[in-house]
């Protein structure tokens, strides 16, 4: 258990409707769900899920916690947004959502090997690099995310596409070497660095 | 209609559904002097669309016959059809009021022997039917209208479809050349009765009301029961005229809902409730009812038509609210989509028919009141020191069912008569 959980754990205790209210984005608008069940019924992933919105915003209430934050259902959502156009209460369940997954991985409880969870911490380790992302490697490091031959494999079958995308100038292979990135790549790094700095400082406040 | 004599010891109603008569009738009951406008051809409001009352199940007819009499009976009222408020200025005890009534082109010589309506060809959608079927350019609005005397349309005025109505009517009744008219009067006190009308059902996008034949409001449900009504008192479904016997009913459509209305509409819990009932009374064991719901709020004394209602074994009720309704192109059933939330299962289910449980808003929108009166976030009006002498009953002051909007007008009348009392007092 990561030192923020503990933390988290004893600061809260039995309450974890209140811990997603002060710490998930767009948490305190948990309570306001009326278990009607139309954002469950609106997910195009509905079937796939362990836990459709509805259904994780009741084991908020109930405080199941554990399964709550080690749950993959958040890292499920496509950001398609039907449960936000139809929720009655007008509830911003995609947020939620990716703020569930997002307090999930800080605490260090998020499923290893959920693909989605992998993906975001790539796409942003390749993002923060030059405050642009450089396609080809973002490409190439999905394709080896679950080991080298597999890798190949993926990266044969998808050919086709890559050579497509460089015919329309969407991929450089030239990006392999440096890549492009924003003009001002200074301003990119101080932004960067208030904004970790604001997010220690949260999490040093509950390790102390 | 220089007969008019008001005063500012007179009552104005507006509106004549059940709760508009009420608040006239009793107050006309206790002396007072009334005046009663409806905007339609004939009084009785949206209770006469509906086929039975709940919690009883009587047919609305005796409860509209009994007042149509004390109606009759009362020369305290003076009843005014087709005609709306225009204008209206002053404070309490001293209102001008300017009424507008539209013409009807029939004179009271009428006797509704309908040789009119037989002489003219034209067709238009028929109001009380809500656009489910056709009536004449020169008709009864219904059955039970009262007055019982005919209307002629408007666009029919100049075609030769007025003439015949003119040469066919036995009893020289038809007045082609009638006009609008406008009248100034005095009165003390208003009471407001308006009522309300149903959410356009267009609105709930998921729910392809506006696409989908099959898919119906609550409504237009009960004027399927009408042995009078389109259908001929058949539950048919509109695409292909089958019998409906596998019926769902989606509850809260376009109430308790932000992007819709945010209120509870009240009745339409109730109004499912009862119109399973109707399923039972067509096909006995035969039919089926699903209700979806997120909570049924059938409270107090009316508790006991629920419970009643549960105990049918033809009668599933499914804790979901429904997320959208696709067509089985082949069949025309509507199939709707969404999580039982008593397991979270997802369904998929196809039924002959859907009744969307439509919410009720107020029939007239706030700033289309002639003067400014305090409404509430829902737009309906507030019992409020800023009206003066302006009074809500029935529906225009919430979302009621009958026995509730009835009560009101009541209280709305005794109002109405404590501000009338102190006018003929001061006047001594
Ligand atoms: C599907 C459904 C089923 C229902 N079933 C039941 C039931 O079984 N039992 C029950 O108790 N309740 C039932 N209700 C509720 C019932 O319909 C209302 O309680 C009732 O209609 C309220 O009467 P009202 O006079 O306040 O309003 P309305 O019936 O709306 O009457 C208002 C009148 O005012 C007139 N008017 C409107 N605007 C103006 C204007 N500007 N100037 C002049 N006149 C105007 C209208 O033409 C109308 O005649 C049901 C409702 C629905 C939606
Ligand atoms: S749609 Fe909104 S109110 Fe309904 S269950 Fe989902 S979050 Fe709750
Ligand atoms: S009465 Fe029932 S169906 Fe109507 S809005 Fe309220 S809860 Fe929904």
């Amino acid at each position: 258990m990561s030192n923020m959980n503990q933390a988290m754990v004893e600061k809260y205790r039995n309450d974890f409707l209140k811990e997603v209210k002060a710490n998930v984005e767009e948490g305190d608008w948990v309570q306001m769900c009326m278990q009607c069940g139309v954002c469950s019924g609106s997910c195009p992933f509905g079937p796939y899920w362990d836990h459709p919105p509805q259904e994780l915003f009741m084991m908020i209430r109930a405080g199941k916690r554990e399964e709550v934050l080690s749950s993959n259902s958040m890292w499920m959502c496509t950001s398609c947004y039907n449960c936000i156009a139809r929720c009655p209460r007008e509830l911003p369940i995609t947020h939620i959502m990716h703020g569930l997954a997002h307090y999930a991985d800080r605490l260090g409880l998020a499923p290893k090997e959920q693909p989605t969870r992998k993906f975001a911490n790539r796409f942003w380790d390749n993002l923060v690099k030059k405050g642009r992302v450089n396609e080809l490697k973002l490409g190439v490091s999905l394709y080896f995310m679950n080991g080298f031959i597999e890798g190949i494999k993926t990266a044969m079958a998808a050919a086709p596409l890559g050579m497509g995308m460089m015919k329309a100038k969407r991929l450089s292979p030239m990006e392999y070497f440096g890549g492009h990135g924003v003009k001002d790549s200074k301003g990119l790094d101080a932004i960067l660095k208030k904004a970790r700095q604001i997010e220690d400082e949260k999490i040093a406040k509950y390790n102390s | 209609m220089a007969d008019i004599i008001a005063t500012n010891e007179t009552i104005l109603v507006v509106g004549g559904g059940i709760s508009g008569m009420t608040a006239a009738l009793e107050a006309a009951e206790c002396g007072k002097q009334v005046i009663l406008i409806e905007k339609g051809p004939s009084v009785g409001g949206r209770v006469s669309q509906l086929y039975k009352y709940f919690p009883k199940l009587c047919h609305p007819t005796c409860g509209q016959e009994i007042n149509q009499r004390r109606i009759k009976a009362n020369k305290n009222v003076r009843l005014l059809t087709m005609t709306e408020v225009a204008e209206v200025s002053g404070e309490a005890g001293n209102y001008s009021v300017t009424l507008k009534t539209a013409p009807r082109y029939v004179t009271e010589n009428c006797t509704a022997c309908g040789d009119c309506g037989e002489a003219v060809e034209a067709e238009f959608d028929s109001e009380h039917n809500y656009g489910l079927g056709k009536r004449k350019g020169a008709y009864l609005p219904h059955q039970m209208a009262y007055p019982q005397r005919y209307v002629l349309d408007p666009s029919i005025i100049g075609t030769p479809d007025a003439t015949k109505a003119k040469e066919a009517c036995k009893y020289d009744a038809i007045d082609l050349d009638m006009q609008e008219e406008t009248t100034s009067i005095t009165v003390g006190a208003i009471i407001w009765a308006t009522g309300w009308r149903p959410y356009d059902a267009n609105k709930i996008q998921p729910y392809g009301y506006d696409r989908f034949a099959n898919v119906i409001t609550s409504v237009e449900f009960e004027r399927l029961m009408d042995p009078h009504g389109p259908t001929g008192g058949k539950l048919l479904r509109p695409s292909d005229g089958k019998e409906a016997k596998d019926i769902a009913f989606i509850q809260c459509a376009g109430s308790r809902d932000r992007n819709y209305l945010k209120h509870c509409s009240r009745i339409c819990c109730m109004a499912s409730l009862k119109q399973t009932t109707y399923v039972r009374e067509k096909y006995a064991d035969d039919g089926k009812a699903t209700i979806y719901y997120i909570d049924i709020r059938a409270i107090d004394r009316i508790d006991d038509f629920y419970q009643n209602v549960k105990a049918d074994e033809n009668v599933s009720f499914i804790k979901s609210k429904v997320a959208k309704i696709e067509e089985d192109k082949a069949s025309g059933n509507p199939v709707l989509h969404g999580v039982n939330t008593e397991g979270y299962e997802r369904y998929a289910n196809p039924h002959d028919l859907v009744v969307l449980a439509v919410g009720m808003e107020p029939s007239v929108a706030s700033e289309d009141f002639p003067i400014k009166v305090t409404v509430n976030d829902n737009g309906f009006i507030e019992q409020d020191e800023a009206n003066g002498a302006i009074f809500a009953a029935g529906c225009a002051s919430d979302a009621l069912d009958v026995n509730r909007a009835v009560q009101s007008a009541t209280a709305s009348a005794l109002r109405a008569i404590q501000v009338v009392n102190k006018v003929a007092g001061m006047e001594g």
